[in-house]
């Protein structure tokens, strides 16, 4: 991370691409985080409830998320994440995980900061739309 | 349909052990590299007594101990055909390390149907205590219900 007092709003902290999901991710992610919903798993389970195929599950976009944050900004200074999710993400979807800050404020005793967070496939699609607070 | 009656039901809290193996298996799906995730120096240079976990991982802590992680969904009559997830928040209070044993107290805090109930919005809270009683986070998620209407 920057210098914390060299952070201003308009600041881009968080840029990270990761590899395309695959089908093989989904079914370790269901195992990994007990996420047993076969709707990201059994192309038949997604089929009969209206889907065309399976998709990833929210909140592995969300760990990428994640992942892109805690690599620019220490874990032990994370102090609120939350995204919404605004889009089914598809396989083969390349994310891009961005943050920008958009304001500085005191709270608790400590200087903080607020980003805005983005969660983009290859097509510019926006999945994921969320906020962090950091402590500085 | 699920209606404003579930507001402030509870269900049953969730124990959950921060296990180093299974932490490992999150890690490597997800491609994780950081050292503070991986390396007791590490975390310890980034302020941790012990190894933390990534910031979405207490959401699968919850789902991987509970009894019938499908609970909620059969007490309340949802079909997890129709179940999205809409919104996720972490608010963290102290650290999560690997030993920890968690508990996971989940509740209800609003029903709201959206769409003429084409689709209904189910926010759910849940405290995070660990074993020294100590209030280390709050979750909330909120699920969508696809009620029967095609998407």
């Amino acid at each position: 991370m920057t210098a914390s007092g060299d952070i201003k709003a308009g600041d881009r902290l968080v840029h990270k691409v990761f590899p395309p999901i695959t089908r093989h991710t989904l079914a370790l992610y269901c195992g990994a985080s007990g996420d047993h919903n076969p709707i990201h798993v059994d192309i038949d389970f997604a089929k009969a409830a209206g889907f065309p195929d399976v998709f990833a599950h929210g909140m592995l976009v969300m760990a990428y998320l994640g992942q892109a944050l805690t690599d620019a900004v220490p874990p032990s200074r994370l102090r609120h994440f939350s995204t919404r999710f605004v889009a089914i993400t598809q396989l083969g979807a390349k994310l891009t995980c961005e943050g920008t800050v958009t304001e500085l404020f005191a709270e608790a005793g400590e200087r903080r900061a607020r980003l805005a967070l983005t969660t983009r496939d290859d097509r510019g699609e926006i999945k994921l739309e969320g906020s962090a607070i950091v402590a500085l | 349909m699920v209606d404003q009656s579930a507001v402030g039901r509870s269900f049953t809290p969730v124990t959950a052990h921060v296990e180093p193996g299974r932490l490992r298996y999150f890690l490597n799906t997800l491609g994780e590299e950081n050292p503070v995730y991986r390396d007791a120096d590490a975390a310890r240079a980034a302020g941790f007594t012990g190894m933390p976990v990534p910031p979405t991982y207490l959401f699968c802590l919850e789902m991987m101990d509970v009894d019938d992680p499908f609970e909620m969904f059969s007490a309340l009559g949802i079909d997890l055909a129709r179940v999205l997830h809409g919104e996720q928040s972490f608010a963290y209070h102290a650290p999560v390390l690997v030993g920890d044993t968690l508990t996971f107290r989940p509740r209800v805090t609003h029903v709201t149907e959206k769409k003429g109930g084409a689709m209904t919005l189910i926010g759910i809270r849940c405290e995070v205590t660990n074993q020294d009683g100590v209030h280390v986070a709050d979750t909330a998620r909120t699920i969508v219900i696809r009620n029967g209407v095609a998407a």
